[in-house]
């Protein structure tokens, strides 16, 4: 077969052709997999709070914090009623592999930066003064994710003093974003 | 040129990430452990074989004066599929990945060969030299993610070698993928001469 | 005519037998190495067997590595460790590097420094960083713990700032918009003999200063680098000091971290350096500039060997705008008049 002359018309035409057989093609994927990736995405929300609350009571809270040390820092995090930490996970970061990075682990339970059963609100860097250890050669990265778990708390007493001290409901997710 | 020298020919002699220097973006960019250099390997394999394919079926169809924007057209349709496919079938690589995979339209390896190669070749050979050409980057890619994951935490797929302490954490970071990279090019050449 | 100019031309080209001029690579580097002694016996004095060790383990294995790699990865017959440039690789790497730093990343830090900062490129003379930096950022980006963690100064005057070196107090009040942070700082006498904490070579200004002296006597190194990073940094500093209180004092960023150490022993480096007077200003002032920056809004804390590092790239771009003048060149413009 004979290659195509590149006059208008046929130019047109295979663009156009070519344009519309890939549209449909993604058109068709996209309705395959939406419903798909929608499902995952709401399920690992879910998957987060549980995790963060600790199965007990309390608010599971999504904070992102513009100032980490690559970039945004998203934590969620786990609190009972008073302000006392259950639990957090990190949901997006970009911090710097084997130093910030470690945020993940590093304030759970039984290790050195261990934040969990503290009261949220009021927390610092031992280097500024407070009680938490910070991540070694990660303060930038330690205030980020102290200053995401403080707002966290300041969200919820704003929520609950809107509902003129309601409790909200055990384990329902207050998402603010 | 029968076809299993055309498969061969993209992973050692051409091969597209130590020889031919293709594609630096995606090589510099995700490979901060092997896992993640063989995982975007194995994509931009997908797309490369699929564009390959589409591309030599299609080639007497598209006039010379619009071929450039009719490869893109394919190429990044191929990438959204994959894309789409891989957030819905396989979260943790997108999760790894992420923002790499939608580059795959503009690395050079798959227009080059749509160019070079899929525009003048028979189906059956275009995609054996997508297939090699892929195989080739993808065994760079997790080279050089071993390496760098090994010199930066102690570990290669996850595995410990050595204690996590003792790993230069600049091979993780960019600068070690250059680092790197520049040193295995090196060796490269070394082997391929003698 | 055509003979008066012929007497004019200085360099006469006649036959041997010649003299020579005594200049050579290992009498240059010997020389810094001189140079560099009262800061180094400083350094002995504040951090005692600390620094030996880490001085020691620099020099020793930089020059293993010179031999090692020169001998079985390159195969060439002449041995270049006596030249002299491997020991003062080893010593100013030593000088920047704390001083309880463990022996094994000292090593790492030499192999850094020779084998990828040097020997990668084909030895003295083809470098284009300074290999001393390439081992001194190679270990800060990689073992960022272990290279900030300062062991006490044996005879530190000042209680309560421990582990906080001048550099990381300037950070803090930047940080925290608090100039009264900078009270903290020690005074500065003290930081001009030699009372703060940091790397070996950021002991004493005064002794550095000495040792730089000694090369502009010797006319080992010309006055422009120095000066222009040095006057640089304390026009900026002090633009800002003026603008906003919580950016310190010039002179408190002159004599902290490794500014001086620096700009006198590491951008003047010949190999990296700029060949010409004018392009040397032009590479001293940016440098200064870039440290200031690094200093205030970077990451980390010091920023003087990221700076001599970027200008080190952009010194083969300088000297294309400001080369050397051609043998006779001189000569010839004269005659154009």
């Amino acid at each position: 077969m004979k290659k195509l002359n590149s006059t208008w018309y046929n130019m047109a035409l295979v663009l156009t052709g070519i344009a519309v057989v890939a549209g449909a093609a993604l058109g068709y994927v996209n309705s395959i997999t939406a419903p798909t990736i929608e499902a995952l995405k709401v399920q690992q929300e879910k998957e987060a709070e549980q995790q963060v609350l600790n199965g007990q009571e309390g608010t599971a809270i999504k904070i992102t914090d513009p100032k980490g040390f690559g970039g945004a820092l998203t934590v969620m995090v786990g609190l009972a009623q008073d302000g006392t930490i259950l639990g957090y996970k990190v949901l997006e970061s970009s911090e710097t592999p084997g130093l910030g990075a470690k945020a993940q682990d590093w304030f759970q339970k039984g290790q050195k930066g261990d934040i969990i059963g503290k009261q949220a609100g009021n927390l610092t860097v031992s280097k500024d003064g407070g009680e938490v250890d910070a991540i070694t050669a990660s303060t930038i990265t330690s205030r980020a994710f102290l200053r995401c778990i403080n707002e966290a708390y300041k969200t919820l007493s704003e929520s609950s003093d809107a509902q003129s001290g309601a409790s909200p409901q055990a384990g329902k997710p207050n998402n603010n974003i | 040129m029968n076809n299993m020298k055309v498969l061969l020919n993209g992973i050692i002699k051409e091969n597209p990430t130590f020889v031919l220097l293709l594609g630096m973006c995606p090589t510099l960019g995700t490979t901060s452990s092997a896992i993640n250099g063989l995982s975007m390997g194995l994509a931009t394999t997908a797309v490369l074989i699929f564009s390959n394919l589409i591309i030599s079926l299609i080639k007497n169809l598209i006039p010379d004066k619009v071929r450039i924007p009719s490869f893109i057209v394919v190429i990044a349709s191929l990438v959204t599929i994959l894309q789409m496919l891989i957030k819905a079938y396989a979260p943790e690589v997108d999760k790894s990945l992420g923002l790499f995979i939608p580059l795959i339209v503009v690395n050079c390896i798959i227009l080059g060969r749509a160019e070079a190669f899929a525009a003048k070749n028979g189906v059956v050979s275009s995609i054996c030299d997508g297939i090699g050409m892929g195989i080739g980057f993808t065994l760079a890619l997790t080279l050089l993610g071993a390496v760098r994951e090994l010199l930066g935490t102690g570990k290669v797929f996850n595995a410990t070698l050595f204690p996590e302490n003792y790993g230069a954490l600049v091979f993780v970071l960019a600068p070690g993928a250059f680092i790197a990279l520049g040193y295995l090019i090196a060796i490269f050449n070394k082997i391929k001469k003698a | 005519m055509k003979i008066d100019n012929y007497n004019k031309m200085k360099p006469i080209i006649s036959l041997s037998p010649h003299v020579h001029g005594g200049d050579s690579v290992s009498k240059n580097m010997y020389g810094v190495c001189i140079a560099l002694v009262p800061a180094l016996l400083a350094s002995l004095w504040f951090f005692g067997l600390g620094a030996a060790i880490v001085l020691a383990t620099s020099v020793v294995s930089c020059v293993f590595f010179e031999w090692a790699i020169t001998k079985f990865l390159l195969k060439r017959p002449a041995c270049t460790i006596c030249d002299g440039s491997a020991i003062l690789t080893g010593l100013l790497l030593g000088f920047n590097l704390p001083s309880n730093l463990p022996i094994w990343l000292i090593i790492v830090g030499a192999l850094v420094a020779i084998g990828i900062g040097k020997m990668t490129f084909g030895g003295l003379g083809q470098n284009p960083f300074n290999p001393a930096l390439v081992g001194r950022v190679f270990l800060l980006i990689s073992f960022p713990v272990q290279m900030t963690t300062w062991a006490d100064n044996l005879h530190d005057s000042i209680d309560g700032v421990s582990g906080a070196t001048p550099l990381s107090l300037m950070q803090k009040a930047i940080l925290e918009k608090d100039a009264s942070v900078l009270n903290d700082l020690p005074s500065s006498l003290e930081m001009l003999f030699g009372q703060t904490e940091g790397s070996l070579g950021e002991v004493s200004a005064l002794l550095l200063l000495l040792g730089c002296a000694y090369m502009l006597w010797r006319k080992i190194i010309t006055w422009h680098i120095p000066v222009s990073i040095l006057g640089t940094v304390a026009i900026f500093s002090g633009i800002m000091h003026i603008v906003n209180p919580i950016y310190a004092m010039p002179h408190v960023v002159l004599m902290s971290g490794g500014l001086i150490l620096g700009a006198c022993f590491m951008a003047t480096d010949y190999v990296t350096s700029p060949m010409t007077g004018k392009g040397q200003l032009i590479y001293g002032v940016c440098i200064g500039l870039l440290t200031v920056i690094i200093r205030n809004w970077g990451a980390y804390p010091e920023g003087m060997s990221f700076a001599i590092l970027i200008m080190n790239a952009f010194t083969p771009l300088i000297n294309t705008y400001c080369k050397p003048e051609r043998f006779g060149e001189v000569f010839r413009k004269e005659e154009k008049k």
